[in-house]
């Protein structure tokens, strides 16, 4: 209410303009001196003359008013705009603009703004803003008064919205116009009319607009038209928020794909149930963690490249490891998978002890390069940098793999040793070697996988436990063997919890996706995918 | 007659073995009760509370080697059956504390009145009765592992995918019981126990009676597995063991076979959590861990998988192992752990059960290779 008056005085003075309009637009010494005489009665209106007087310097003085910090200079009556700077001020001249040298605030005499006139002040710049040079700024301003509209703001807007170029910031100022128009005394005709250009903005501010008519409105065609137009914006609504659901599914997909890739070809291709796989996702993550300390204390200005430096050595860290494990321990027990298992358990809690003793226990801490971090809309999605780099990470490791796998001799080899291991073997392939070799990539992978999750997760011993049980999830779910299984099933389960979450909640949610994949298996024990033919048995 | 025929179906050592466990389940606990502090073989509270701990988990390995070692499923959620029998008789014990609790609530225990429960939850009625919680320490892990096992074994889920997906379960428990609002006093379990059948649960004499208990439980459990193991029943087990598809071939409806084993499996471990629970003084979700399972399945494997034995001395060697060097040297513990897991199945893949037999391959092998001519 008390804005809305503000902004009547506001209008009158734009009546008053046109009378005026040069003797006013000429003279902003005199404006600006008014603003610092007279009673506060007198101040608002010189505060009218001034916002509509379009002058640039408007705005700054303006807002230096509503802040205290416009001040009269003792000595010569120049009327300045005061920044603190150490025990002083420094100033600059209003009305001009420049800088007038530091003067202890004893020597300068503050221009007094009561409550009422900084509610005035505030009106005033917001529609200023709408005539700034700053297109951002315009917009800004005209959010805001969608987002607040009142009536007292058509007149300015409709001046805007004649002088406007650029078209995007038009539409903002249409949409603001629109509610502008919803909270006025329009007519019906005009009113659904604006219901249709906030109805076609659909977000969440247009929803509230639209409910606020239809609470509001008097007349029945007007509220009929809101409630239609806010059902339309809620389903609307409704879509981005699916859609958003399913980016956020994707992104944990693409976390649980970079988990479980490594572990589909030790597990998927060569049949060995590496339980330390998890291991290796930490062993990668923290091979991030001791480039990254490198380059802070040794080279700073590389640190925006740190993770593309880590990504080959948490490789060749992982797959050296990986190697050693399969020469030391998994090539004595093929055959047996159980004690595959089991071994590689023992193993997996000799690498988070070997961990833990040397980094310690408590989360270390990886930071995020500067192009992975922010944020951008698409829509009304929000996206986060970071995430949009996994998803893109582990996709070309994916697609790097399927090419590897299909293009490379290596690859045949693999293949050709998974599917029949003593004909390989009879046509000259050195098995044991191509076993190491596999069982390194797979490891090297889900060091690839810890770079990737050292931004996302905390970098702890215990980081790989938590990754174990979902990758095999992946895997089996995918269909043991085949890759693109491996792909589907990890973007599928990763969707499916994100869209269970906002019902389930999170925990819940998880428990219902192991108990669906728990039972999936049961109808299709070998995955969605499953391989034909002799090799299954 | 039925006790003197299982008695005969034992083997002298086992009946041996049995009956140590026994003797130790009695003698102890007499010498913690009747001989002075003073006398050298006085047995402390805490060497009876441990032994006790002990006895449970090898009871636990027990249950895991019948499946594991005499059918070939390798369960990595038995921990979860522990747990479960743990928490039913967590839930009897809460219920003894009645109206002593902190918030002196006469019907809810202490969290509920904390969680701001209005009334008791439905499946919390009966186990105010020690008869009804031990009717459900039975069945419950049991309904869990008949649900489980039916659908797995029917589709024929084998090996690996049939350890994943137990793990996945007891997981799965894990992140159900760490929740607030399935009334199971969530992250915090349930301790703070008074009494368990109008005994105090802290006094020596109850802790005495608990270990005789944990014996006895133990005890029967070696007799029965040694009947199963002993009869045709087990025989085709273990036939089920080595060539699964050559029994279904013969006719035999395997799955029924491995569904008895791993429900009566998953009973056992029900009780032995049940054991466990009063004597430790606290049940909590962490039972659950996928860690916890594995570790039975390793007292077994260091034991000796498929013997009765084994699994008993796997579970006391291990855990006896584990009191010492968390106390000794903490940070090496996971290391001897980890290592005591490669060591096993690289080396003993047999166990300690099975040392004095690959000795003797081995110095048989050697002297057929001296003899032989070269």
């Amino acid at each position: 209410m008390f804005l809305l008056r503000s902004l009547a005085v506001l209008c009158s003075a734009l009546a008053s303009l046109t009378i005026a309009v040069t003797a006013l637009a000429a003279d902003l010494q005199s404006l600006v001196t008014n603003l610092t005489a007279g009673s506060f009665g007198d101040r608002e209106t010189a505060i009218g003359a001034l916002a509509t007087s379009g002058d640039a310097r408007a705005a700054p003085i303006l807002e230096a008013l509503g802040a205290g910090q416009l001040y009269i200079r003792t000595s010569d009556k120049l009327v300045v705009i005061g920044k603190p700077s150490g025990n002083q001020v420094a100033l600059t001249e209003a009305v001009s603009g420049k800088a007038a040298g530091t003067v202890a605030e004893s020597e300068l005499e503050r221009v007094r703004v009561n409550n009422r006139l900084r509610g005035i002040i505030e009106a005033a710049v917001g529609s200023l803003t709408l005539m700034s040079p700053d297109a951002r700024v315009r917009r800004g301003a005209a959010d805001s008064l969608f987002k607040r509209p009142e009536p007292a703001a058509l007149a300015p807007l409709d001046a805007a919205i004649a002088g406007e170029k650029d078209a995007r910031v038009k539409q903002a100022f249409a949409e603001a116009r629109a509610a502008v128009v919803l909270a006025s005394d329009a007519t019906v005709q005009q009113k659904i009319e604006a219901i249709g250009i906030v109805r076609d903005r659909g977000d969440r501010e247009a929803l509230s607009v639209l409910q606020g008519a239809a609470n509001n409105a008097k007349e029945p065609e007007v509220k009929a038209a809101a409630v239609a137009a806010a059902e339309t914006v809620r389903q609307t609504l409704a879509a981005w928020e699916a859609a958003q659901n399913v980016w956020y599914g994707i992104s944990l997909g693409s976390v649980l794909l970079l988990a479980a890739i490594g572990l589909a070809i030790t597990f998927g291709t060569m049949g060995v149930i590496n339980m330390a796989h998890g291991e290796m996702v930490m062993l990668g993550a923290y091979t991030t963690f001791v480039v990254q300390e490198i380059i802070r204390t040794s080279a700073p200005h590389l640190f925006d490249t740190s993770l593309l430096i880590a990504l080959p050595l948490a490789f060749l860290v992982a797959g050296g490891v990986g190697i050693l494990i399969e020469r030391g321990i998994i090539r004595f027990l093929y055959g047996r998978p159980l004690d595959t298992l089991l071994a590689t358990w023992g193993l997996s809690l000799v690498l988070q002890q070997a961990v833990r003793s040397i980094f310690g226990s408590s989360n270390r801490e990886v930071g995020a390069p500067s192009w992975m971090s922010g944020a951008f809309q698409v829509g009304q999605i929000n996206v986060t940098y970071g995430r949009l780099w996994i998803v893109i990470f582990s996709l070309v490791v994916f697609a790097a793999l399927i090419l590897l796998l299909r293009k490379t001799s290596l690859g045949l080899y693999m293949r050709a040793v998974t599917q029949n291991r003593p004909m390989a073997s009879a046509v000259g392939i050195r098995t044991p070697r191509v076993d190491a070799l596999t069982f390194g990539l797979g490891s090297g992978i889900a060091g690839l996988a810890g770079v990737a999750l050292s931004q996302i997760d905390n970098v702890s011993p215990n980081l790989g436990q938590g990754y174990i049980i979902d990758s095999f999830m992946v895997v089996v779910f995918g269909g043991v063997g085949n890759l693109f299984g491996t792909l589907i099933g990890a973007l599928t389960l990763g969707v499916v919890n994100k869209f269970l979450e906002p019902y389930a909640g999170a925990v819940l949610g998880k428990i219902l996706v192991l108990v669906f994949i728990i039972l999936f298996i049961q109808r299709r024990p070998r995955g969605l995918f499953a391989l034909k033919g002799r090799s299954v048995e | 007659m039925i006790t003197r025929f299982l008695w005969q179906g034992m083997g002298p050592g086992l009946r041996l073995f049995t009956l140590l466990v026994l003797a130790v389940g009695i003698l102890l606990p007499l010498a913690n009760q009747f001989l002075p502090a003073s006398s050298q073989f006085h047995v402390p509270a805490w060497v009876l509370q441990l032994i006790g701990k002990y006895l449970c988990y090898a009871l636990l390995a027990l249950a895991v080697d019948l499946v594991w070692g005499f059918c070939g499923i390798l369960s990595l959620g038995h921990g979860a059956f522990f747990a479960l029998g743990g928490y039913c008789m967590g839930m009897y014990l809460m219920r003894q504390i009645g109206s002593r609790g902190v918030y002196g609530n006469p019907l809810l225990p202490d969290f509920m009145v904390f969680l701001n429960y209005k009334q008791l939850p439905w499946f919390w009625h009966g186990f105010d009765q020690f008869w009804f919680a031990a009717i459900m320490i039975l069945l419950v892990p049991s309904v869990l592992a008949f649900a489980l096992g039916w659908f797995a074994f029917r589709s024929r889920v084998t090996g690996v995918y049939l350890s994943i997906i137990t793990q996945a379960m007891t997981f799965a428990l894990m992140l159900a019981f760490f929740r607030n609002d399935m009334g199971l006093g969530g992250n915090n379990g349930m301790t703070d126990f008074k009494e368990i059948l109008g005994f105090p649960v802290q006094a020596d004499g109850t802790r005495a009676a608990l270990c005789f208990a944990s014996a006895l439980a133990l005890a029967i459990g070696l007799v029965i597995s040694a009947a199963i193991v002993g009869s045709r029943f087990g025989k085709a087990l273990t036939a089920v063991r080595d060539a699964e598809s050559r029994m279904r071939f013969l006719g035999y409806r395997v799955e029924g076979f491995k569904l008895f084993v791993f429900v009566l499996s998953a009973a056992m471990s029900g009780v032995a959590g049940a054991l466990y629970v009063p004597q430790v003084g606290i049940i909590n979700p962490s039972e659950f861990a996928p860690g916890n399972s594995i570790e039975a399945v390793l007292w077994v494997a260091v034991g000796g998988r498929g013997t009765l034995i084994g699994p008993v001395i796997g579970a006391f060697l291990v855990n006896f192992g584990k009191t010492w060097l968390t106390g000794a040297l903490p940070e090496f513990w996971l290391f001897a752990l980890g290592a005591l897991f490669i060591v096993v199945t690289l080396l003993l893949p047999k166990g300690i059960m099975g040392l004095w037999g690959q000795i003797r391959d081995r110095s048989q092998a050697r002297k057929a290779k001296a003899g032989a001519p070269a």
